[in-house]
């Protein structure tokens, strides 16, 4: 089989994709009672799968990634209530924003180890948190910037109470990226970019230009996060410094690894399981579930991130460790 | 101008002893270990608790902190940590990510969520003022004590690491694992009882530090970043690089913090990423090594 006939393979559309999408595009009519959980899932699920461009299929690991998310639910936010309140061209100002943002971050990821990367995705993180919480004239500081009121979408659906028009809006957008983002990894480029995550050494040494294509895709996952960001903030019309936290980079992190790396679906699943989890596990410990998320984690890399989402490989011969 | 230098130094010589386990095991088994926070605040709770409950005077508990941090890192060396030296770095992040919110959320549940308080000893209260003018220097007795306590420690640990046959062993086993082992190293024991010493540093540090961080269930994710920056700047092949990153980064924060409080931490950060752009591999690295 040779490369053009292996790639086309990966990105023909299965069978069981487009059931996926009409099932979610279907969950705000059957259940409206639970549009807004559908409309956070939606959104999350962009964020992971942002995240998972540089995580999964280029492999650089972030502390920060929340960063972006915060700066696009700004941006977006702050159009909103002194610009313009159409959604779409907030949503627009958003990415443009977070993409100049990210293009500029991308620098800060080129050289160093995995800690040194982690200790500068975080610190972007934590600088723009500390910005948001400073400039308080801008941003309403700890209060959050209050007051936002959107347009309807399109001129046409307003944004009702329960919460359907957001769900539906968060999930187009969401499709609209994923079949982008879908393109991109099964295209020539996102194999270059694997080849980078496998080996970067070998990737330079057959022409690879390793430097510029971390470039793009930490600047692509930048603007397809300020997207997410976007969306939280225009559906919930409002945003807070709680965007920037270090706990979301973290919680966006776990979604991506519940549902597997590498795999855009990874971010899809991730996002469902973790946040019906995290409804599940609040209401019934309210305060302690930061607990049993923790107990998760450790024993999900104890176990073997392959392993535990695979039943079927617990009782088999132990796969080898590479 | 002199107190907050001396406020600067002092604070600065505590992140190092909070912060130097985590050089030395990061150094040593390229661990990522973002739960070095939970050792220390293992190490504050058990100062506080038996303080308050069993009234032991202040001098004893530090040890026992050491002791019982140490104590803990060492199970949880043996039996957690090991098994993940090889593991991409991913795993390692998400791993310690889990031990710390599994220790916030734990000594909420059990001891609560305020600011514990110590009550310090009489001698360790009041200030001492030399000077006079522009250039006086107040000095609180305690963070003298401080002061002299991490110094103490630092030469302690230069001696060990320099002199020792100890020492040899375990830079021999930094520099080069499989040579060392070949050499009849016990390299499982030397990153044991490193990964013991340094958690043990941490629970000591964490139970000087009460007074000046402050102790609460969220102490691990507040500070991680603190020690983050000591290691990432200050390298991780000598003890001298992180002392140095720890004492410009007290010094520079509470500079900060005094002089333009509106910028708060912001300009610790952006020294970092700088800092971080422009030498990667840490502020201080020794040439050659790994």
């Amino acid at each position: 089989m040779d490369a053009q006939t292996s790639l086309l393979q990966r990105s023909r559309w299965k069978a069981w994709e487009p059931a996926i999408w009409l099932i979610g595009f279907a969950a705000p009519l059957l259940a409206a009672q639970h549009s807004l959980i559908v409309n956070e899932i939606a959104i999350v699920a962009l964020f992971a799968m942002s995240l998972d461009l540089i995580l999964g299929f280029t492999g650089i690991v972030s502390l920060g990634h929340a960063a972006f998310l915060g700066f696009g639910a700004y941006s977006a936010a702050l159009f909103a209530k002194h610009i313009n309140p159409d959604p779409t061209l907030g949503l627009l100002v958003a990415a443009a924003t977070t993409t100049v943002l990210g293009a500029a971050c991308s620098l800060t990821i080129m050289r160093g180890t995995d800690l040194t990367r982690l200790m500068v995705t975080l610190g972007v993180g934590l600088i723009l948190l500390e910005l948001a919480n400073k400039l308080d004239w801008l941003t309403g500081g700890a209060d959050g910037l209050q007051g936002v009121v959107m347009g309807p979408v399109l001129g046409k659906f307003e944004f009702d109470l329960q919460g359907q028009t957001a769900a539906w809006y968060s999930l187009v957008v969401t499709f609209v990226l994923f079949v982008l983002m879908r393109r991109l990894v099964n295209s020539p480029f996102g194999a270059t970019l694997m080849a980078v995550r496998d080996n970067r050494l070998r990737a330079m040494a057959i022409g690879i230009p390793v430097s510029a294509r971390l470039a793009v895709i930490y600047t692509i996952a930048a603007g397809v996060a300020g997207v997410a960001g976007g969306l939280l903030a225009q559906t919930t019309g409002f945003a807070s410094l709680d965007v920037f936290a270090f706990d979301r980079s973290a919680d966006v992190m776990l979604m991506l690894v519940i549902g597997g790396t590498g795999w855009l679906y990874g971010g899809v699943a991730g996002a469902v399981v973790f946040k019906l989890l995290q409804d599940t596990l609040s209401a019934i410990t309210p305060q302690y579930w930061m607990f049993w998320i923790g107990l998760f984690l450790v024993i999900l890399v104890l176990v073997g991130r392959e392993r535990l989402l695979r039943p079927w490989t617990w009782f088999g011969k132990k796969a080898k460790q590479s | 101008m002199l107190t907050i230098l001396f406020d600067g130094i002092a604070y600065g010589m505590l992140l190092f002893v909070l912060a130097v386990g985590l050089a030395v095991t990061m150094g040593l088994m390229n661990f990522i270990n973002l739960a070095h926070g939970a050792f220390a605040m293992v190490g504050g709770y058990i100062t506080v608790l038996l303080m308050q409950r069993a009234g032991v005077p202040f001098l004893a508990c530090l040890p026992l902190a050491f002791l019982g941090a140490a104590l803990l890192g060492a199970v949880l060396e043996r039996t957690l940590y090991r098994p993940l030296y090889h593991r991409p770095h991913l795993d390692q992040v998400l791993f310690s990510i889990g031990l710390v919110f599994m220790a916030v959320a734990g000594f909420d549940y059990f001891i609560g969520s305020t600011q514990q308080i110590m009550q310090l000893p009489e001698w360790l209260k009041g200030r001492t003022e030399i000077g006079s003018g522009d250039w006086i220097l107040g000095m609180g007795h305690y963070r003298i004590f401080i002061i002299v306590v991490c110094a103490a420690l630092t030469v302690a640990l230069q001696y060990i690491l320099a002199k020792t046959r100890f020492g040899s062993r375990l830079r021999a086993s930094v520099d080069d694992q499989r040579v060392a082992a070949g050499l009849g190293i016990n390299v499982n024991l030397v990153f044991l009882s490193t990964f013991a010493v340094g958690s043990g540093l941490a629970g000591l540090g964490g139970a000087l530090g009460i007074e000046v961080l402050g102790l609460d269930p969220t102490f691990p994710l507040k500070f991680m970043v603190y020690f983050l920056i000591v290691v990432a700047v200050g390298g991780t092949s000598s003890i001298t690089g992180p002392l140095l990153a720890a004492l410009l980064l007290g010094i520079a924060d509470v500079a900060g913090k005094y002089y333009i409080p509106k910028l708060g931490a912001f300009i610790v950060y952006c020294l970092m990423i700088v800092i971080l752009i422009w030498r990667p591999q840490g502020l201080f690295v020794r040439k050659g090594g790994k």
